[in-house]
């Protein structure tokens, strides 16, 4: 891009024009894409749910197919900010910011989600998984942008719930969890995601939490009481004005055995 | 454009009219409404895009004119509180507003009318839940919301009935 590393990308804006007017950001340009077509998009083809980088929270939000097939990212959608900064604020926005409290990049880590970026090189796909590199910084390079977002396509026997805890509409999250279940035909989880939002430098891949459930039964209370205290166990938060590191790690195990549960539901449902 | 040294021309609709300007690119769509066209209506509160006080709709949507950028709205409609009114009767929402008291300072009253327009063209007949979703952008600093969503459930009711009046046939 030109002007180098010292270009900022304006998409909702909604993040990044908060940075400049608290001085926390000052690029000598920005570049405003919102005026490039085609990167406002909801849809399934190829084997992936596929959204355009451009596409506004609030189209997520209204969307069918991610009520239906996608619950969490519905989840998130509802609970983004507040419905006018959703207006505004997209989809590649929340994800390439890199804030840890955003709730998109815990919800693709969960999903496994692909990121498809383009640059002067031509264009390249990156993983959810070790795009999040720190806070507020991610695998694309100065002269890439993201412009779109892929998820495997929901599977019969999968459903997802992500939920958080926040003081108030609008403030970030103490914390989050996001989890995506696959079963077998067997019911026993053949695939379990687990990404954790604002407790660490980077939104949380909670592995180890993703394997202890592998081949298990939904029923076995303990089975999930353990993804619960794994995913605890992998949050690294700080203490702050919205509550003490160990709180924030209780509150990772509630939420994560409470998501988990309703993601069982709606796997039980057929993804609903 | 580099360091806001360089104006962009605009042009804007406001409020049903025409308007033409060169902004620097920094020029926050708030600060273009209130200073540069002298509509004050739109409040500035936060100024961090929390409490929804500078709320106008840009082409139909609710967006907080403290978080957008004027050059943004270049071919854009921009409506504020000043163009709800229609020939000098209020719109059913400041009606409401009167009605049911639904403000005491009135520093948010733009801002939540500007919410609830949006969210009443949206959805015509929201419950009350819906109603404090819809205003969930917008802070109340007096915590007038009780009176804030009767005023908004005045103006569906109103807005609807009017709706109603026209699909019945002249006698």
């Amino acid at each position: 891009m030109k002007g180098g590393d010292d270009a900022k990308v304006l998409a909702g804006g909604q993040s990044l024009i908060p940075l400049l007017k608290l001085r926390l950001a000052s690029p000598t340009r920005l570049v405003d894409i919102n005026g490039i077509p085609g990167l406002e998009y909801i849809r399934e083809s190829g084997g992936y749910l596929r959204m355009g980088a451009l596409t506004r929270m609030a189209d997520l939000e209204a969307s069918d197919l991610i009520m239906k097939r996608y619950p969490i990212i519905h989840d998130a959608s509802v609970e983004i900010a507040d419905p006018t900064v959703r207006n505004l604020g997209t989809v590649g926005g929340n994800i390439s910011h890199g804030d840890p409290a955003n709730d998109l990049p815990a919800i693709m880590l969960a999903l496994e989600a692909e990121f498809v970026a383009e640059g002067g090189s031509g264009s390249r796909t990156m993983k959810a998984e070790g795009f999040f590199v720190d806070t507020f910084t991610t695998a694309l390079n100065h002269n890439e942008i993201l412009t779109e977002i892929r998820v495997p396509m929901a599977s019969p026997r999968s459903g997802g719930s992500y939920l958080k805890l926040e003081k108030r509409i609008g403030d970030f999250a103490i914390a989050g969890s996001a989890v995506q279940l696959s079963l077998n035909s067997r019911g026993e989880c053949e695939r379990l995601g687990v990404g954790l939002t604002a407790v660490g430098p980077t939104a949380i891949k909670a592995k180890k939490a993703e394997e202890a459930l592998k081949g298990k039964k939904l029923t076995d209370e303990g089975a999930i009481r353990r993804v619960g205290e794994l995913a605890a166990e992998a949050a690294s938060p700080t203490t702050d004005l919205r509550g003490p590191a160990d709180y924030k790690k209780e509150m990772v195990k509630v939420l994560t055995i409470r998501s988990l549960k309703r993601a069982y539901q709606r796997a039980q449902r057929g993804g609903m | 454009m580099e360091g806001g040294k360089t104006k962009m021309h605009i042009a804007v609709t406001l409020n049903g009219k025409k308007y033409d300007a060169d902004v620097e690119p920094r020029l926050l769509l708030v600060h273009f409404i209130r200073e540069n066209l002298g509509l004050t209506g739109t409040h500035i509160g936060c100024d961090t895009s929390n409490c929804g006080a500078c709320t106008v709709l840009v082409d139909g949507k609710a967006v907080k004119s403290c978080t957008v950028l004027a050059v943004q709205t270049n071919g854009k409609e921009v409506l504020t509180v000043e163009g709800l009114a229609k020939g000098g009767k209020l719109h059913p929402i400041q009606e409401g507003f009167w009605e049911k008291h639904g403000l005491q300072c009135g520093f948010c009253t733009p801002g939540m009318m500007m919410a609830a327009y949006a969210l009443l063209q949206k959805n015509p007949s929201p419950s009350e839940e819906e109603i404090r979703r819809g205003i969930s952008g917008n802070l109340c600093r007096c915590t007038g919301y009780v009176k804030i969503v009767e005023s908004i459930q005045y103006a569906a009711d109103k807005m609807m009935m009017a709706e109603r009046k026209m699909e019945v046939p002249a006698k």
